[in-house]
């Protein structure tokens, strides 16, 4: 099979990004939205295809990576070459078909959401660049090439957060993003320089080569008691720990929410998020197979993520952060189920875990357009401006009600089939996972129907101009995914996308689907009692609950530290110590070697007082002196 | 006549070194420029009695010593003509004839 | 003749030419075409470089000529590059170039201002093709000197101080340089014979050891001086600050590179035994220097201050990287000079561009620039970003090249300090993103701002090229790395031996 015309899938965005960039101003804003859009759809089609002949040909019952090309892009050391390549494997062609889909969905969604806006072409620009970044990284080759993309999608990331850019919560919501992924990335390079200096490769056959190298000879040096392994493993995972926004670089993610609603739904939801879980799955043999301690952090940061977002995701009013949280607590399950799984026959978790990651990408862009949606028809984020809107957005409604049905796990939606697996794979490795996890699944079906019944139900409040159901641009898109997100649950996810390339054996399991199921009722029915019809309940529990209610509500005063450590720290007690240092100490000393010269140049040019007599003094003596000296001397 | 036997060089030498001290403390010590000029002429002389003593004394047969007395003569009657000329020229800019007063040159 | 003539006597006549011409525009015009042969003749000095390799010339140095300049000290007149200075010309041509365009403004004795420029860019290409120790500082000294009057004349602020201050620290740097050349000239022929300054010999005689250990810290600190290492580099805030836009740019972009390039080419590569001893000392002070300098930046609020802090991190790690004495931590030192002489040359022109429209430098003073002036403000994300090393512009691929070579070296130590220095990325960031946000993001700040007009036409030269060359860099830079690296496996190995 020839799959040489993927390339197209990484070229054309990129060309798309410079024409619209560089021709924006001349055009109609709308041409470069169509212009960017079916350039999309073009790669969307191109996607599919290939994912139809990838997943179309098994070689011995499983699939192989196939590297479709690489160019030279850098070279370091014989070994250690940067190439810009395309690699097909399951994982990839998987994240292709999600990451088109979705930002195909976004691009036209688009068309009406930000119609009129000043800057579209500027937005469609930074889209393709997104596209572009994310392809980019998905398809890597080597470790390095993921790098590269990986900055670049921060930097669109970067961009779209800060779109409005008059506006300062914005721009500053778009530097914290930044900067935390940046730090985390920090952790992801060194992660890569370790891994590189003992296995001397980027390439990720070899890396993830079961005999290769990298793992059947893994380094046994120790650094500060840890194998040398698990610390680049723990580093990698910290790169991704920050785009995922896993506890406790979670912080970025609620205040990106400040981008324009289609950004959030591709970027913070669907895509650049799950890059985390994607990092971790793509290197998951070396996970496997030389640290195994690394995973277990994985679930434990995945698990705790999992639980402390829910929580807060409860006490949210911004509709926006309420389905911020909610993605943390979604990839914290993705995180869980690829700590907990093994390799192979029991790599139940892995695919799993990227079963959650693409039925979560349709339900959770879904959930934020439809919250686009509402947003673009009552112009408020907060939900306490918003109520009883079904009858105004039957669509969007609708389409809202499905994805809630399905994040909460009611089959036969999409959502109910992965988290069920995940919940399995918890429930065969670590029994407090598994609980905790099972509660999660309460909290969430809960916190995601209180936000739909304080949207869609409730009491309505007095609206400036009646909210009117979004044009045709906006809807399509939710129903699409809508029924993307009913129907995705039936693809036969464990056969074609799995740890090793081989098909997996998979249970049902009453056990545990039963229980999940019913405490998903649970939390819908207490939504129901709370927040269906306006009444006092929510206020008086809130208010039993104050302390606590308080700390959740405050995003449990995280953000208040880091606030605390880079603008005091940094800020009072490194940055501006350095900076007096440098201006005192440093060009205190240098000045000082020049002010001295200057003394001591005054003081000797008093002796050039224009006094003749003094002249004759100072002549006079020196003779005399050297007459004495002579004398004694000889 | 036999000067010598009764007046020794060293007397000669002492009165020299006498006068060009004289000289070289009314330099010093005295702010007037005149005084100072009178002092610089009082050692050009010890210095003339210096080469005429140890002309007549030590070569008595040579003359190199008497002629550099009066060549230290004529040039201490030229060097008088510009310092005084000087001098007036200092009291017409400055209208003193004290050095304390005349130090535009330092620095 | 000698192609690696005409990169001098380019400038020569142009300098005759603007001594010739009498008003502004013909000033202007006669630079700006000097200054463009020499980039032209730039390239086809490249093409030739290229063109000699591809014929099977394997020879260390190409375009070699000598003649004797004075016979008495043999000192000789020794042209030659190799791919790192094929580099570093090319770096010079290219800023030297949008210089002129930035400052097509200077009305003030543009003559002088012109020449004096010139005079600069001139010493810094005979730096670069020099092959004699002599006659490289010879250049050396002319492409500093100039830097006072055109501090002193042409400055901002309180600009006589900081010409003063700028040229006595080069000055000492120089005088201790001196020192150092001295002492390699005079332990040039141990085994007795002619002594010689030629860069070539020397390379290939043993200094002994204890000359060596002697002699390096006065060449290396007297490079480094230049080259912005901590704790010399003080002159740099303060110069910046008060030099015109252009010579901001030279100084910045080029005259600080011939710092790091000297500190190889000469105090390392010829007195390599002394560079393994002590190269544990430079490196804590380089690694101090790039975290350093990335703190002080987070706290200045002079947009030139800010730059000239960035510069000290940014150059601290060409040293840094120097100092690893491994091919891929050296290509990465080479071409971080370039990148950083690029960015932070289109830094100074932007800062130029803005201060002259704004006319203050204090970021809190200014906002909201990008509704305003979206054409110099986009160039600014994009200098920006290339600083804080986004793959796709230059910075990324020269710190990556460091970051992995310096990382190869077996020995613990050096690795720590790699780590130490790769944490200066995220401070980058904290500082770039500090200044793109209060500068050209958020509300504007100032009604008067809304009369502000975008970048003129010879700006947007001198921006557009700068960015080219940046972009360059960062899409394709297998070409550059494998430029620079040819000459390096063999010097390479002189280090290591």
């Amino acid at each position: 099979m020839n799959y040489s015309y993927t390339i197209l899938i990484l070229l054309l965005p990129v060309l798309i990004f410079l024409f619209i960039g560089l021709m924006g101003d001349k055009m109609k804003p709308q041409l470069s939205g169509l212009l960017g859009t079916s350039g999309l759809f073009v790669i969307t089609l191109l996607s599919y295809f290939t994912a139809f002949n990838f997943f179309d040909h098994r070689v011995d019952e499983s699939f192989q990576a196939i590297e479709v090309f690489q160019l030279l892009w850098l070279r370091f050391t014989d070994s250690l070459i940067i190439h810009i390549g395309i690699l097909l494997d399951p994982l990839s062609v998987m994240m292709l078909v999600v990451i088109t889909t979705v930002s195909l969905m976004v691009h036209i969604y688009s068309l009406g959401y930000m119609k009129g806006e000043k800057g579209f072409a500027r937005y469609y620009a930074f889209l393709s660049l997104f596209t572009f970044s994310m392809l980019g990284l998905v398809l890597a080759t080597n470790i390095f090439q993921m790098y590269i993309f990986w900055e670049l999608v921060g930097v669109s990331s970067y961009l779209l957060i800060g779109f409005y850019y008059e506006r300062p919560s914005a721009v500053a919501a778009a530097k914290k993003a930044f900067i935390v992924t940046r730090f985390a990335d920090l952790g992801f390079l060194i992660g890569i320089l370790i891994l590189s200096f003992y296995t001397n490769t980027f390439d990720f056959i070899a890396l993830t080569d079961l005999n290769g190298l990298a793992i059947t000879q893994p380094t046994t040096a120790v650094f500060m008691g840890l194998s040398v392994t698990t610390w680049a493993m723990l580093l990698i995972f910290m790169g991704g720990a920050g785009k995922s926004a896993m506890f406790p670089l979670h912080i970025w993610l609620p205040d990106a929410m400040e981008g324009p609603t289609p950004v959030s739904a591709l970027i913070h939801a669907a895509t650049m998020v799950v890059a985390g879980v994607y990092l971790v799955a793509r290197l998951f043999p070396l996970y496997s197979y030389t640290s195994p301690d690394s995973l277990e952090v994985i679930a434990y940061i995945g698990s705790f993520t999992s639980l402390f977002a829910a929580i807060i995701a409860c006490t949210q009013l911004d509709i926006k952060r309420v389905l911020a949280f909610s993605t943390l607590s979604q990839i914290g399950y993705m995180m869980v189920a690829l700590g907990v799984s093994g390799y192979g026959a029991e790599g139940l978790g892995y695919m799993a875990s990227l079963f959650h990651l693409f039925t979560h990408a349709f339900f959770k862009a879904l959930l934020f357009l439809g919250a686009g949606s509402v947003i673009h028809a009552v112009h408020s984020n907060l939900m306490t401006d918003m109520g009883g809107l079904k009858k105004y957005m039957p669509i969007t409604h609708i389409t809202f009600l499905i994805a809630c049905l399905t994040i909460a796990g009611i089959p036969p939606l999409s959502g109910f089939f992965s988290k069920d697996e995940i919940l399995v794979a918890a429930f065969e490795h670590n029994k407090i996972i598994f609980a905790v996890q099972w509660l999660v699944a309460g909290i969430t079906a809960f916190y995601m129907f209180r936000l739909y019944f304080n949207i869609f139900w409730n009491h309505t409040p007095e609206y400036h101009h009646t909210p009117h159901e979004s044009p045709a641009t906006m809807t399509i898109p939710l129903i699409f995914l809508a029924l993307a997100s009913v129907f995705s649950g039936f693809v036969p996810f464990h056969d074609l996308v799995t740890s090793d390339g081989n098909p997996l054996h998979t249970e049902f399991h009453w056990m545990i689907a039963g229980p999940s199921i019913l405490i998903a009722v649970i939390g819908i029915s207490v939504a129901y009692m709370l927040y269906a019809k306006k009444n006092s309940k929510p206020e008086s529990i809130a208010t039993s609950l104050k302390g606590f209610y308080n700390m959740a509500y405050h995003k449990f005063y995280i953000d208040e530290v880091y606030l605390f450590i880079t603008h005091k720290v940094i800020f009072y007690f490194i940055s501006r110590p350095v900076a007096w240092f440098d201006r005192h100490i440093v060009d205190g000393t240098m000045n000082l070697i020049g002010n001295t010269t200057v003394y001591f140049s005054g003081a000797i040019k008093k002796m050039q007082s224009g006094q003749m007599q003094w002249y004759i003094w100072y002549f006079t003596s020196g003779v005399l002196l050297l007459v004495f000296l002579v004398m004694y001397l000889n | 006549m036999n000067l010598q036997a009764e007046i020794p060089l060293d007397y000669m030498i002492v009165l020299s070194t006498i006068v060009f001290f004289v000289g070289l403390m009314g330099v010093l010590i005295r702010r007037n420029l005149i005084t100072m000029l009178m002092g610089i002429e009082l050692m050009l002389n010890a210095v003339n009695i210096n080469f005429v003593a140890f002309n007549h004394y030590l070569f008595p047969n040579r003359l190199e010593g008497h002629f550099f007395a009066l060549i230290v003569m004529a040039i201490a009657a030229a060097e008088a003509a510009i310092a005084i000329a000087l001098i007036i020229n200092i009291y017409r800019q400055f209208n003193t004839v004290s050095v304390d007063d005349v130090d535009e040159l330092k620095y | 003749m000698n192609p690696l003539l005409i990169l001098l006597i380019i400038p020569l006549l142009t300098i005759v030419g603007i001594a010739f011409v009498k008003d502004l525009t013909k000033v202007r015009l006669v630079s700006a075409i000097g200054m463009s042969g020499q980039l032209i003749f730039s390239f086809i000095l490249l093409y030739l470089f290229y063109q000699q390799r591809n014929t099977g010339n394997t020879d260390d140095m190409l375009f070699v000529s000598t003649t004797m300049w004075y016979e008495a000290f043999n000192i000789q007149l020794k042209f030659g590059i190799d791919g790192i200075s094929m580099a570093m010309i090319m770096l010079t041509s290219i800023v030297t170039f949008a210089g002129i365009f930035a400052s097509w403004q200077v009305e003030h004795l543009p003559k002088e201002f012109f020449i004096s420029l010139i005079i600069l860019a001139g010493g810094v290409f005979g730096f670069f093709i020099s092959l004699d120790l002599f006659t490289m500082f010879l250049f050396y000294e002319m492409a500093v000197i100039p830097m006072y009057l055109l501090i002193g004349l042409w400055g901002s602020g309180p600009k006589e101080y900081s010409a003063m201050k700028l040229t006595l620290m080069l000055m000492g740097g120089s005088a201790l340089l001196m020192v150092g050349l001295l002492g390699i000239y005079f332990n040039s022929a141990p085994d007795g014979g002619r002594l010689t300054y030629d860069l070539t010999e020397i390379a290939k005689v043993n200094i002994p050891l204890a000359a060596q250990l002697f002699f390096f810290p006065f060449t290396f600190i007297g490079f480094g001086v230049l080259g912005a290492m901590f704790p010399f580099h003080t002159w740099s805030p303060d110069g910046h600050a008060s030099a015109p836009t252009a010579v901001s740019m030279l100084h910045a972009g080029v005259l600080m590179k011939l710092g790091g390039y000297g500190c190889f080419r000469v105090a390392m590569y010829l007195l390599p035994e002394a560079a393994h001893e002590l190269a544990w000392i430079f490196i804590t002070l380089t690694s101090i220097s790039v975290v350093y300098g990335a703190f002080g930046a987070i706290w200045q609020k002079d947009l030139k201050y800010i730059n000239a802090y960035s510069s000290v991190s940014h150059c601290g790690l060409v040293l840094f990287a120097l100092l690893m004495m491994n091919e891929t931590a050296t290509t990465g030192a080479i071409l971080q000079m370039i990148s950083h002489g690029l960015m932070t040359a289109l830094f100074f022109a932007l800062i130029g561009m803005i201060y002259g429209r704004t006319h203050t430098r204090m970021i809190n003073e200014m906002g909201g620039l990008m509704k305003v002036i979206p054409f110099l403000s986009v160039i600014y994300v994009i200098a920006g970003l290339a600083s804080l090393g986004l793959p796709g512009l230059s910075g990324f691929v020269a710190e990556m090249t460091i970051f992995v070579g310096a990382f190869q070296h077996t020995d613990m130590f050096h690795r720590m300090a790699t780590i130490v220095a790769i944490s200066s990325i995220v401070i980058t960031a904290v500082y770039i993103l500090r200044v793109v946000g209060t500068l050209l993001l958020g509300p504007i700040t100032n009604n008067h701002y809304l009369d502000l007009k975008d970048a003129q036409w010879f700006e947007k030269i001198s921006g557009v090229t700068l960015v080219i060359a940046i972009a360059i860099i960062g899409l394709t830079p297998f070409w550059l790395s494998d430029l620079i690296r040819e000459p390096l496996a063999q010097m390479i190995q002189t280090l290591t031996n």
